[in-house]
């Protein structure tokens, strides 16, 4: 029977995920047009928040950079989009990114706690008026078109960009790559002390994660079609991952996924339903979540697993 | 022979010398203490033998080869380990990882994960938490938290192991337990170099000790050396 148990538990797991992966892959095939739009843009969520999660969760550094990331894969896009395949311009958007991550990393990963918070949000604005300088003043335009893609083509597109970082989170996760993140997080000085090489582990992982998010905008882009510096870099992206994370919880590998699919159900939902309530309904449950889910969606359903295991050995006895 | 040498070793904080022209030598194979009063610069001292700070001016070389200006992973991958005044444990980690984290990443040769996970299994034997190792280290008593140090900083395989008051906070039986791991890590060959107020401890211990006052080095000698010396005993009981 617990050998039964055990067994079951080793492949449900994997089981459950491809079957996912097997359904999304199929959408595209049964769903609506609609559908596929807002499936697109809730897996661009699920990125930006894994993706932040895979930094700022064990590491305990909070980065409000992600709309800097995104906002630097979509102008790669708007510049690249017209000459280059999807492809090309998506990874060269996840590249831009990491090398931008990697300079700024460099500089600024040694402030600690708000001061690394305010820095990371200071870049967003810091691209985004260079760019509205440079766009005004040496180019004398506003904006720029990106090139049209097929809406199926953006949505397996950012799946499997989506599969790509979840491979990569798992990857880390189990390594002594991510023993040595969740070190930092713990105790920065004490890790540098036991030979972890604290700077490099840092500013690579935040790279890292910087690369998905660019790909994720460079993706992005070709649905908007025209773009400019105050949409590209809108700071709503830098807070909706840390909320997404929040909301899902962040103590399981699932929580983020979680979070980013129901928050960003729940906001395309509200708007379309509640466009006049839709704030200050979003402000609401996340006070609620706050306030009385500390662990998250996550937290809710290990509490609810807890009290049915419960009930079924009061049941036993 | 020298393993550890310091050459007029200087740290300002400030207009405070919290640490002025000290010269200092480990022998392999020693045992040697730092003793002094609080705020006399010892721990300032080993933050800048581990890396964690700079001297300005002044060299110390490891092994022959200068380390500062290094990083601290750098300096702990030649071999010299340390533990921290306060406890520096990984809290939420299991003990078992506290010390993975040594082996994996601090030891002079990269490893591969089983290897590195058979020499944490047997550093914790070693010290004692076989037991204990999938516990949080938050969850382990203080003079448990330190021997999780220890293990950590053992696991990295040092030749010159830093302890930074290893027997503060600890009650009678423990203080024993404590100087009982010293002589075994020191059986191993690893070189010692504390700083200890137990002073049971540090007289019974060391074979030889340094004197750190207002950041000078007053004086050095023998345990009986030490006990015996006129300055040392002004500056710890006054005139």
């Amino acid at each position: 029977m617990k050998t039964a148990r055990v067994g079951l538990r080793k492949w449900w797991v994997p089981g459950l995920l491809l079957l996912i992966l097997v359904l999304l892959a199929g959408l595209p095939r049964f769903a609506s047009l609609y559908n596929i739009v807002l499936v697109s843009s809730i897996l661009m969520y699920i990125i930006l928040t894994q993706s932040w999660v895979l930094f700022s969760g064990p590491t305990g550094y909070i980065s409000l950079a992600p709309a800097a990331f995104f906002g630097v894969g979509i102008y790669t896009a708007a510049l690249l989009g017209l000459k280059l395949p999807l492809p090309v311009f998506v990874v060269a958007g996840g590249l831009a990114s990491f090398c931008v991550a990697l300079v700024v990393g460099a500089l600024t990963l040694r402030l600690r706690g708000i001061y690394f918070a305010i820095f990371t949000f200071g870049l967003v604005q810091l691209i985004k008026n260079l760019l509205v300088w440079y766009e005004f003043s040496l180019t004398g335009t506003r904006g720029r078109f990106v090139v049209l893609v097929a809406n199926n083509t953006i949505y397996y597109a950012m799946l499997a960009v989506l599969v790509l970082l979840l491979i990569t989170t798992y990857l880390i996760r189990r390594s002594r790559y991510g023993l040595a993140l969740q070190s930092i997080g713990e105790n920065e000085e004490a890790a540098a002390h036991t030979g972890v090489n604290v700077t490099m582990v840092k500013v690579l992982t935040f790279a890292i994660s910087a690369s998905f998010m660019g790909a994720a905008g460079a993706i992005m882009a070709t649905r908007w079609t025209y773009v400019d510096p105050y949409m590209a870099f809108n700071p709503l992206r830098s807070f909706m991952p840390v909320l997404m994370a929040i909301f899902g919880g962040m103590g399981q590998f699932y929580g983020p996924v979680l979070g980013a699919t129901v928050f960003a159900y729940l906001e395309e939902t509200l708007l379309t339903k509640f466009p006049y309530h839709y704030m200050l309904l979003v402000g609401t449950i996340l006070v609620i979540t706050i306030v009385y889910l500390p662990g998250g969606l996550v937290g809710l359903l290990q509490k609810g697993r807890r009290a049915i295991s419960r009930r079924g050995q009061n049941a036993n006895t | 022979m020298p393993i550890l040498e310091g050459k007029g070793v200087t740290r300002h904080f400030g207009g405070l010398a919290a640490v002025s022209r000290v010269d200092f030598q480990v022998d392999q194979g020693e045992i040697v203490g730092l003793i002094g009063p609080n705020g006399a610069g010892k721990t300032t001292l080993f933050n800048l033998i581990s890396g964690a700070l700079v001297p300005k001016p002044g060299t110390i070389t490891f092994k022959d080869k200068k380390i500062n200006g290094l990083k601290p992973h750098r300096i702990c991958r030649m071999g010299l380990a340390r533990t921290f005044q306060a406890v520096k444990v990984f809290p939420n980690m299991p003990v078992f990882e506290n010390v993975l984290l040594g082996s994996l990443f601090g030891s002079p040769t990269r490893m591969s994960s089983a290897d590195a996970a058979a020499q944490a299994a047997e550093t914790l034997e070693f010290v004692g938490l076989s037991a204990v190792g999938a516990s949080p280290a938050k969850d382990l008593t203080l003079a448990n938290q330190k021997r999780v140090e220890v293990a950590s900083a053992l696991a990295t395989k040092p030749q010159l192991l830093l302890l930074d008051e290893l027997m503060a906070g600890l009650n009678a039986t423990e203080v024993a337990e404590s100087m009982e791991l010293v002589g075994r890590i020191h059986d191993r060959g690893i070189t010692v170099f504390m700083i200890e107020h137990v002073m049971k401890a540090i007289m019974n211990v060391c074979d030889r000790i340094m004197v750190l006052h207002h950041g000078e080095r007053i004086a050095e000698g023998t345990p009986q050396e030490i006990a015996a010396s006129k300055t040392v005993i002004e500056v710890y009981l006054g005139e």
